[in-house]
């Protein structure tokens, strides 16, 4: 086996990793916190806070 | 005020709203840059030879040049409106307010089709660059391009998925150093610095327009691929530590650059590369810029603009998954789309649901489908997004006037630049029609058919009242 086919072999792995640890990492983040947090952001933060400090 | 509260433990300090876990706001002008810039900067290296093919050298360069000037109307117009509605979704948002949702839930498809095919794009491109780097290298056999198609789009879904800072951080330097080899490989071979290998005069005696003024015309389809996916900085806005600031700087930097780019890339490709050669970009030049290194004679430049190339694509990529899912995360977060995709990950505070939806998405058009009708999609969506630009900064200056709503910055000379793009819209619809016209009239198909699904069955799940945050003064004539 040459180095590329070795390179295959390693892109293939590493792909398979990278997919686990975020497939892991959701669901363990979706099992851990609730809906309502996580899909707690809104829209126009920073700018209602801007316009309620000139209030 | 009361609500506010920096040090709570269970908000994020800046939501007034009852945001608990929000988007990071740690970005400033350079990685909007390094977005914008990085997006693009692929195009400067392979694709933008095509106009060549079209209508010859000086064709590609009147391409180069108008949709220079229709890209600064739009960096221009997209600085203006998202300095102001600094949101995450960008022209999506956009359109939520200032023109309704019909517009909105289009403005957001273009994007997340324009963004994840250029993405798969970028990944079949990869893909074919280990494959020449391997055959380079001696490998006897033709390489498995799939498992390094899918590897950069996972490492790069993963970076996304673990945090904006590292993912721009990474597009910033890769996007430098891509930028600079375009640079030294001018200096290196016009002459400034030792012997230059130009051969302008030579190359286009007698094939000055081969194909008349109707060649410029079709050029200007892929003239757009010097700049395509600049105004992808504006998805950046909920994340900058100061929209107002690093949006237009980093934008208006941004476009400088792209000029900058695209004419040392076609000045150093013509005066090396004969014309039938350059504007073949399937069997005949694939990357010029990397193919003018190769005649240049120097190892040095062979390796820098070979190392250009991958980090071009690679940067491209990672801004197009980034910009998808921020703007897949701002519909699901309104419920354009399920309410399910606007959620945030607490430790990483990104949109995680949206960054990994999209990534068997990509694989199936990356694995699946001909780079060159994938790129049109991406093209003919970027291109409705940007016919909606100059209705939306036109209907933005009469609804709230400069003196309505404090602006980051207040484009010049309006109504011209939306004149302009509209304008300069019109030709590249044409030039587009000319090649792919069964394309552009299944792709406004698709869009229709989706609109009425959106008016007759989703429209009733949206958040009517909640969608409209801004704490503006009402519009104008309401």
């Amino acid at each position: 086996m040459n180095l590329w086919n070795f390179m295959e072999y390693a892109a293939w792995g590493v792909s398979a990793l990278l997919g686990l640890h975020m497939l892991v990492d959701w669901l363990k983040t979706d099992s851990t916190y609730s809906e309502e947090v996580l899909t707690s952001s809104r829209e126009g933060e920073l700018e209602a806070l801007a316009e309620e400090h000139k209030g | 005020m009361t609500d506010i509260d920096i040090t709570s433990k269970t908000m994020d300090g800046m939501g007034p709203h009852g945001t608990k876990v929000g988007l990071l706001r740690v970005l400033g002008p350079a990685h909007v840059w390094a977005l914008g810039v990085g997006i693009v900067l692929v195009g400067e290296y392979m694709g933008w030879n095509f106009a060549v093919g079209k209508g010859g050298a000086y064709a590609a360069l009147i391409a180069c040049w108008f949709a220079g000037i229709l890209y600064s109307c739009v960096a221009m117009i997209d600085s203006e409106v998202t300095s102001t509605v600094a949101s995450a979704g960008g022209q999506y948002t956009q359109a939520k307010h200032i023109i309704g949702p019909l517009m909105a839930f289009n403005v957001g498809l273009y994007l997340v089709f324009a963004y994840t095919m250029l993405e798969a794009a970028n990944a079949i491109t990869a893909g074919y660059l280990f494959s020449v780097v391997a055959t380079m290298s001696g490998h006897a056999t033709d390489l498995d391009q799939r498992p390094f198609i899918i590897l950069v789009i996972m490492f790069l879904a993963w970076l996304n998925y673990r945090g904006v800072l590292a993912t721009l951080t990474f597009n910033l330097v890769i996007t430098a150093i891509a930028f600079l080899a375009i640079l030294i490989l001018f200096l290196s071979t016009s002459g400034i610095v030792g012997g230059g290998i130009m051969e302008h005069a030579a190359l286009f005696e007698g094939h000055e327009l081969p194909y008349g003024w109707i060649g410029v015309l079709a050029a200007m389809h892929f003239g757009l691929w010097y700049y395509l996916g600049i105004e992808g900085t504006t998805q950046a806005a909920e994340e900058v530590r100061s929209p107002a600031r690093a949006l237009p700087f980093g934008t208006l930097a941004g476009i400088m650059t792209l000029l900058i780019a695209a004419t040392l890339t076609w000045y150093v490709s013509t005066g090396v590369l004969p014309w039938e050669f350059l504007g073949d970009g399937v069997n005949g030049s694939v990357a010029p810029l990397f193919d003018t290194a190769r005649l240049s004679g120097s190892t040095g430049l062979v390796w820098l603009l070979g190392f250009g190339t991958l980090f071009a694509t690679l940067a491209s990529a990672n801004g197009c998954i980034n910009d998808a899912s921020r703007a897949w995360f701002a519909m699901g977060r309104d419920k354009y789309l399920p309410s399910w995709f606007g959620a945030v990950h607490p430790k990483y505070r990104t949109p995680y649901r949206s960054i990994v939806f999209l990534v068997p998405i990509a694989l199936i058009f990356a694995l699946g489908a001909p780079l060159d009708q994938v790129i049109t999609f991406s093209i003919l969506s970027g291109l409705l997004g940007y016919t909606f630009m100059p209705l939306n900064i036109i209907l933005f200056r009469r609804k709230w006037p400069l003196n309505s709503i404090k602006r980051g910055y207040e484009h010049p000379f309006h109504p011209l630049p939306a004149i302009t793009l509209l304008a300069l819209c019109g030709v590249t619809y044409f030039a587009v029609f000319l090649g792919y016209g069964t394309q552009l009239v299944a792709m406004i198909g698709f869009y229709i058919v989706v609109s009425l699904w959106f008016h007759f069955w989703r429209y009733r799940f949206v958040n009517r009242g909640a969608q409209f945050t801004m704490p503006w003064p009402k519009p104008q004539g309401y």
